[in-house]
């Protein structure tokens, strides 16, 4: 993937460069907010990471302008600040997702990776997806009904979610947070890992009986669920 | 209102009442006993002079002038109070509106008080008291010179009477005055305790309004006030402190995070690569740390229904329910939730993280085999959260304690937690205006939520 980082420190900067390009994305650099935009609109990116605080141009402001000029182009905004309002305020300007400084880089590739997969999905299918496979494990969106090697799984609404969160990102990575989520719609921090416990449960299900295990946790990061 | 006996309000007044009952009827009896001496010594020296006068006219006149000077007097004032005898060495009586001595003026007494039997008295009674000076004249001779004490008696119950008046009424008044002094401290002291009350309940910005009429109560006002003004300003202190604190540290732990994230990487599959697993660790807890204090440092001084909107806190309840119902299951823990329509309104968000904090701190510390519940009620005007564990519980005198950042109970410092969930729960409270209340489940804890019904 192509990637757009806008952002003025230094050190971030770097080290988000060094794992994006370590995942196989190149990247274009922007130092401050004019320059980054001109970037944006200049080129065509995948996706767009930007960094709220900028001298020059914000980045929020950046996100608006990008829309204004009727770019799609998925962006992810960084910030220091991980209050809620400032979170939905950064998703009402135009942006896809929101990352709270200091982050782990698995999870900014993990979301990038799920921002230009939705995109695509959108994009390229005239029709929404009603079915989603991973091996031989089958997900019915309509009938709500889930099957593996034929046989029908049955699970609990949430668990029902938390596994189509999953397929939809079959072969990514997906953290805790974005699982979080997803599948309840609150902004919040666990104390304890408790999504683990959920994932356990889940694999009981759709795994243990059957060989050869789909789910799989991803040290450091999260799970990701893919054919054998 | 507190009561009689304890409130100093009422017993200034009572103090007071009795103090002032008691100087004026001390005054006035003080009076009553001055004027009534008065009088007697008053009297008794118009008779000492009468009967001087008397003397010297007997030296000059003898019996006969006398008795001449007592018969003109009595003559001309036969109505008059006076009692003039005169009398011979065997006491037989020569001049004198008496018909005869006095047994009791027999004796060496100078003054003597005797019962006077009178027929024609102005207020029909028959018998007076009177008092009288026996002087012994030359050769043998008594003079006796008095007063019947009717006017004198007559003017003494006058006295009297209008002492008892005086004093009932100032006994009146006293109580009029302690009633009103009562009150004027009772609202004073009622007005600064309203104040005072609202600022508990965390409205740190409240000052007691001064009366401005420069009494001592403006001047306590005033130093409250100032008291007050100090407390703000060194609890925004604290606050301000504690966030730059944890705003600026969380820069450089973020950068340490990002090295040890790469050094982690650098590791591969070496043998430190778990070392660096563990410092990674490590300071992701300290970020989790300084982010909940930055959020609880925020949600304090976030401006009260700031963006809120109408949420149901049954829902909130359940989504929580479903988070945490595997967790219990996992840990062999019996859990049980309900909940019917509870509109209130408020911040989902934050909502749901303080119903999560409950949940996963009693989950934390209820043993395998204990229960745990979560119920959300509702009445005519309130809703209500209840979060019951059979954990250890804690101990009254800590249910304060816990809602303090960073203070753990003594046998939890070897669990793993921050200190701040409670914290949190008490800051989210604070802002919906809900009551948070610790209680026993004997054994266990049970934290109880509050809030006002939405419309």
């Amino acid at each position: 993937m192509r990637i757009l980082l806008i952002e003025d420190d230094p050190e971030t900067s770097r080290f988000i460069r060094k794992g994006l390009e370590e995942a196989g994305h190149v990247l274009d650099l922007a130092g401050d907010g004019r320059q980054g935009l001109l970037l944006a609109l200049d080129a065509e990116h995948d996706a767009v990471v930007v960094d709220r605080m900028l001298p020059g141009l914000d980045g929020l402001s950046i996100v608006r302008s990008l829309r204004a000029a009727g770019r799609t182009t998925p962006v992810l905004v960084l910030s220091a600040l991980g209050e809620v309002d400032d979170r939905v305020e950064g998703l009402h300007s135009g942006g896809d997702d929101y990352l709270v400084k200091p982050f782990a880089l698995a999870e900014l590739s993990a979301r990038l990776e799920a921002l230009v997969r939705r995109r695509n999905a959108s994009a390229g299918a005239a029709a929404p997806a009603t079915r989603l496979a991973v091996g031989d494990l089958e997900m019915d969106l309509l009938a709500r009904t889930v099957k593996r090697a034929g046989q029908i799984i049955e699970l609990k609404p949430r668990e029902f979610r938390l596994l189509e969160h999953l397929m939809r990102n079959a072969g990514q990575v997906v953290t805790r947070t974005m699982l979080l989520e997803a599948v309840w719609d609150y902004h919040f921090d666990p104390q304890t890992n408790v999504i683990d416990v959920h994932v356990s449960r889940l694999r009981r299900k759709v795994d243990r009986t059957f060989g050869a295990p789909l789910i799989h946790t991803v040290r450091g990061a999260g799970y990701v669920i893919r054919a054998p | 209102m507190t009561s009689i006996t304890r409130s100093i309000a009422w017993r200034i007044a009572i103090g007071y009442a009795v103090l002032f009952g008691f100087s004026v009827l001390a005054l006035l009896v003080f009076i009553y006993v001055s004027t009534e001496g008065f009088m007697t010594r008053q009297m008794e020296a118009v008779i000492e002079a009468e009967v001087q006068g008397l003397a010297e006219r007997y030296r000059v006149g003898g019996v006969r002038g006398l008795r001449a000077l007592l018969r003109d007097r009595l003559q001309r004032n036969p109505a008059s109070s006076s009692i003039y005898l005169l009398a011979d060495p065997n006491f037989r009586v020569v001049a004198g509106n008496l018909s005869n001595w006095p047994p009791a003026a027999r004796g060496a007494e100078p003054w003597i008080e005797f019962e006077l039997y009178t027929t024609d008295a102005a207020d029909g009674r028959e018998v007076h008291r009177a008092r009288a000076r026996h002087f012994r004249l030359r050769r043998g001779f008594h003079l006796l010179v008095g007063r019947n004490l009717r006017d004198y008696e007559a003017m003494r119950s006058a006295i009297v009477r209008n002492v008892a008046w005086g004093i009932g009424v100032a006994g009146l008044l006293a109580v009029a005055i302690a009633w009103w002094l009562r009150r004027s401290v009772t609202t004073r002291i009622e007005s600064i305790n309203r104040i005072a009350r609202r600022i508990m309940e965390g409205e740190l910005s409240q000052r007691i309004e001064s009366r401005g009429s420069g009494d001592e109560f403006d001047d306590l006002v005033a130093n409250l006030n100032g008291m007050l003004a100090r407390i703000e300003t060194l609890m925004e202190d604290v606050r301000r402190v504690s966030d730059n604190v944890a705003h600026d540290l969380r820069t450089p732990l973020g950068r340490l995070r990002t090295r040890l994230e790469q050094l982690r990487g650098a590791c591969g599959d070496s043998a430190s690569a778990p070392l660096a697993e563990d410092a990674l660790r490590e300071a992701d807890q300290m970020l989790v740390t300084f982010n909940a204090l930055l959020r609880i440092a925020r949600i304090e001084t976030r401006q009260r229904r700031h963006a809120f909107e109408r949420v149901d806190l049954a829902t909130v309840g359940d989504d929580v329910a479903d988070l945490y119902a595997p967790v219990a299951e996992s840990r062999g823990i019996t859990f049980r939730h309900s909940g019917i329509a509870a509109p209130v309104q408020g911040d989902a968000d934050l909502l749901f993280q303080s119903l999560a904090n409950l949940l996963d701190n009693a989950m934390k510390y209820t043993a395998e085999g204990g229960a745990v519940t979560l119920h959300v009620t509702s009445d005519d005007d309130s809703v209500n959260v209840v979060v019951a564990d059979s954990g250890p519980g804690v101990p009254p005198e800590e249910r304060q304690a816990v809602l303090r950042r960073f203070y753990r109970l003594e046998p939890a410092r070897s669990t793993p937690g921050s200190g701040l969930g409670l914290s949190l729960v008490a800051a989210v409270a604070q802002l919906h205006e809900a009551e948070l209340t610790l209680e026993n489940n004997a054994p266990g804890l049970v934290v109880r939520l509050r809030f006002r019904r939405a419309g």
